[in-house]
């Protein structure tokens, strides 16, 4: 018994080294790099990953996918990281994408993920392959990069190299949250009822506002963690419509996603408590999809807010507003905020591919990407001028919201 | 006496005590502070009314999704994992019918009115036929194979309903108001009992004019009417026709049945006609109470009324209404008074609990010649 175990074993350890071997050895002289994303394309979320991936196309179709003057080809493969069983991201998928990412020595940038949650789990694994740089246009939970002092070694758990590896192009929920409770202060609300999916992102970003909401005098009357699987809310939402000394609150907020149920969660709580005026519907860049809205009709979501960090298109600088004007031309009418993030994550690789060209350095060669990634300063893209951090996180701090009227999202205001 | 106290079940009492352990101890966490509760209650004795009216409506979608699992478990032994995605299919035929009759823009009660009534029928005839044309496809042919074989197959089924739920979700050509973000996303149920209501003139919440703060709208009292008046049919069928009495011998076993002549593969497809027509109905149903079509509904839905089968005694009939109600009312009062994170947890626990007391479920015989 003992013995054949340790037999298994032996034969498994040796096994996964030949592979290993193969993974590292293969493909080092090719002329081809290879760039992945990995974002849930399979549930509601597609609404808004499917706007990223064809801006990530279209970067790549700008340059003809050829780098450093023609030498080397750029493949692009847009990964699922969502299952049918899940409706939304999986950590089974996700993990075994940022392996088969790891194996791959032709990859030599992984963009993603979506979901916070999901690069938890994919940041240990490329930071130890090479490591293989993650730029992610959507991540915005902040204990990715920077660490919580409530929550000693979490962040630097994910660099079990000791150095980064994962940046984004898009401010974290240290400030979305923060703004956000400042914003439903700023509506005249001065009590609120948090509700988060309980995922990393959505709970994140609700913990971020309720501490605000502590600091400015808004007062929180409960903070519940949603089913976000359940056929409806209505007890639920009928206990909040008595929470408040009898009565309703001033303004509901949200921490989740699009996937985690929110349509459903609106349309009770509009049954319930009426409309997004006499009781305020606020959530994050979760909910901010016109999936959000087809989801909910467009008479219930009427009125609801949500926040988005950066500028609407309409206040881009001028190279994303020919962004938007190029991808119109081609995929036809944008609306949804997060394609010019995943426009600016492309462009992000590729100037790094090219800065290592440009030193003398080999592209193919892993770290080199990655520290050119992190070098990245005053980089004039899409979002404006920016520049990364020591911990990866961008310069750019500011945040929008948007309201639906008449059937889609419309920018309201930016908070600089 | 010396027998008496021979008889004292050890273990039943230290179930009893573990439960105590978790009632008391682990309660407070999850929320269950008792005093708190009470209080609660003490302070809106009406919303524990309101609670009681919401548990029962979505209790009633549960237990008739739940009567088409216990059903086929009772006659094939079979968890028939695609049953929850046949009522998706419900969701989505209705609200198909709907908008091809043009009912969804209409404003005239008597259209709306005969408009669900068609979609009623459709959608029942419908997941009735994909019910039994699933069982024809997947299951009839390994009848006999080791029980793993058809359970794999059910979950295979399963998937290719979900994909053709996501697929049939991106067609705005049939349902204008799917929009164009994709079959992935939620998709809007119309609230057509409430238009029907407004275009009458009336109130949707039937006691508006009671002056109580409490919302009993046509919606609650549709599902709840609707299962009753299913469930009955569907018990009376069963105990008083010749076809419900060949589908219980069917039931207690099999080869006896055929041996008296009883032709199982007709009664076998009669089940899943049944099923699936009744779980067409709760699509319906359920489309018209929370208002959505979602392609992953069926999931969620199918979990807690094989949840429900198996709480009332899997193969029972009466077993699976009960635990359908059992069921909408422990998530409705635990959203209510405990904490909505916990809802799932508690509706498994008393899951498990009951099975520790009761393995065979609530009203459950001994099948354990079966098992």
């Amino acid at each position: 018994m003992n013995k054949r175990f340790f037999v298994v074993l032996s034969v498994l350890v040796i096994a996964s080294m030949a592979l290993a071997a193969c993974g590292g050895g293969g493909g080092g002289a090719s002329s081809t790099l290879k760039i992945v994303s990995s974002l849930p394309m399979t549930g509601s979320s597609l609404t808004q990953t499917q706007t990223i991936v064809n801006a990530m196309q279209l970067r790549l179709e700008q340059v003809e996918s050829k780098a450093c003057g023609g030498k080397y080809t750029i493949e692009y493969e847009a990964w699922d990281d969502a299952s049918a069983a899940l409706g939304q991201w999986d950590p089974a998928i996700e993990t075994e994408n940022a392996n088969k990412a790891a194996a791959d020595a032709s990859i030599i940038a992984y963009l993603g993920t979506f979901n916070s949650g999901a690069a938890k789990l994919s940041i240990p694994i490329l930071n130890q392959a090479g490591p293989l740089t993650m730029i992610s246009p959507a991540n915005t939970n902040p204990g990715l990069t920077k660490a919580d002092k409530d929550l000693p070694g979490v962040t630097d758990s994910y660099y079990p190299t000791g150095s980064r590896s994962y940046s984004r192009v898009v401010a974290a929920d240290d400030i979305q949250g923060k703004v956000a409770a400042n914003f439903v202060k700023s509506l005249g609300a001065t009590t609120v009822y948090i509700l988060d999916d309980q995922q990393l992102y959505g709970k994140g970003v609700a913990d971020v506002f309720e501490a605000t909401a502590a600091e400015i005098g808004l007062t929180v009357v409960g903070h519940e963690g949603i089913d976000p699987k359940a056929a409806d809310y209505k007890a639920l939402m009928t206990k909040i419509s008595t929470s408040n000394d009898g009565g309703a609150p001033d303004a509901i907020y949200v921490g989740m996603v699009v996937d985690s149920n929110a349509s459903q969660l609106l349309k009770d709580k509009v049954a319930i408590m009426g409309d997004n005026e006499t009781v305020k519907f606020v959530g994050p860049d979760g909910i901010q999809t016109q999936a959000f809205i087809d989801g909910a009709g467009a008479d219930v979501a009427a009125g609801v807010y949500a926040s988005v960090a950066g500028v609407p298109f309409s206040e881009l600088p001028a190279a994303g507003k020919k962004f938007v004007t190029d991808y119109e031309a081609k995929y036809g009418p944008l609306t949804e905020p997060y394609s010019v993030y995943g426009y600016e994550t492309m462009s992000v690789a590729l100037r790094a591919i090219e800065d290592v060209c440009a030193a003398g350095g080999d592209p193919t060669d892993r770290a080199a990407i990655n520290s050119a990634v992190f070098a990245i300063k005053n980089f004039d893209g899409a979002l404006g001028t920016w520049s990364f951090d020591a911990n990866g996180d961008t310069s750019l701090t500011d945040m929008s919201f948007y309201q639906v009227q008449g059937g889609a999202y419309v920018a309201v205001g930016t908070f600089k | 006496m010396e027998t008496a106290r021979k008889k004292f079940n050890w273990r039943r009492f230290a179930i009893a005590t573990l439960v105590l352990y978790i009632v008391f101890l682990i309660g407070p966490i999850v929320g269950l502070d008792i005093p708190v509760v009470y209080a609660a209650i003490k302070a809106n004795p009406l919303q524990l009314v309101q609670f009681l009216i919401i548990g029962i409506s979505n209790g009633a979608i549960v237990a008739i999704i739940a009567l088409g699992y216990t059903m086929v478990y009772g006659i094939i032994e079979l968890i028939n994992f695609a049953h929850g995605d046949v009522y998706m299919i419900g969701v989505f035929t209705s609200l198909t019918v709907l908008s091809v009759t043009g009912t969804l823009e209409s404003k005239d009660p008597v259209k709306i009115t005969l408009g669900l009534i068609l979609a009623l029928v459709i959608a029942i005839v419908f997941c009735a036929i994909l019910n039994a044309a699933i069982e024809r496809l997947a299951y009839r042919r390994l009848r006999n194979a080791p029980r793993l074989a058809p359970l794999i197959s059910a979950i295979g089924m399963s998937f290719i309903i979900e994909n053709i739920g996501l697929m049939w979700a991106a067609q705005a050509w049939l349902v204008p108001s799917f929009g164009t973000t994709g079959g992935a996303s939620q998709k809007v149920f119309p609230d057509m009992l409430g238009i029907l209501f407004a275009s009458l003139g009336w109130n949707i919440n039937l006691l508006a004019s009671s002056g109580l703060a409490l919302r009993l709208t046509i919606k609650d009292l549709l599902v709840i009417v609707l299962a009753v008046v299913l469930m009955t049919g569907l018990y009376l069928f069963v105990q008083r026709t010749r076809l419900g009495k060949a589908m219980r011998a069917t039931a207690q076993n099999r080869d006896a049945a055929k041996m008296l002549g009883i032709d199982i593969d007709r009664v076998i497809t009669a089940t899943f006609l049944i099923g699936g027509g009744l779980a067409g109905a709760a699509g319906l149903m359920a489309g018209l109470y929370n208002n959505t079509a979602w392609w992953f509904m069926g999931f969620r839905a199918g979990l807690q009324s094989f949840t429900a089968a198996v709480l009332g005694g899997i193969g029972n009939i009466t077993g699976g209404m009960l635990g359908g109600f059992l069921i909408g009312l422990l998530a409705s009062f635990s959203d209510g008074y405990l904490n909505a994170r916990w809802t799932n947890a508690l509706v498994f626990a008393t899951l498990v609990l009951i099975l520790l007391f009761r393995p065979t479920g609530l009203l459950g015989e001994q099948t354990g010649q079966k098992a």
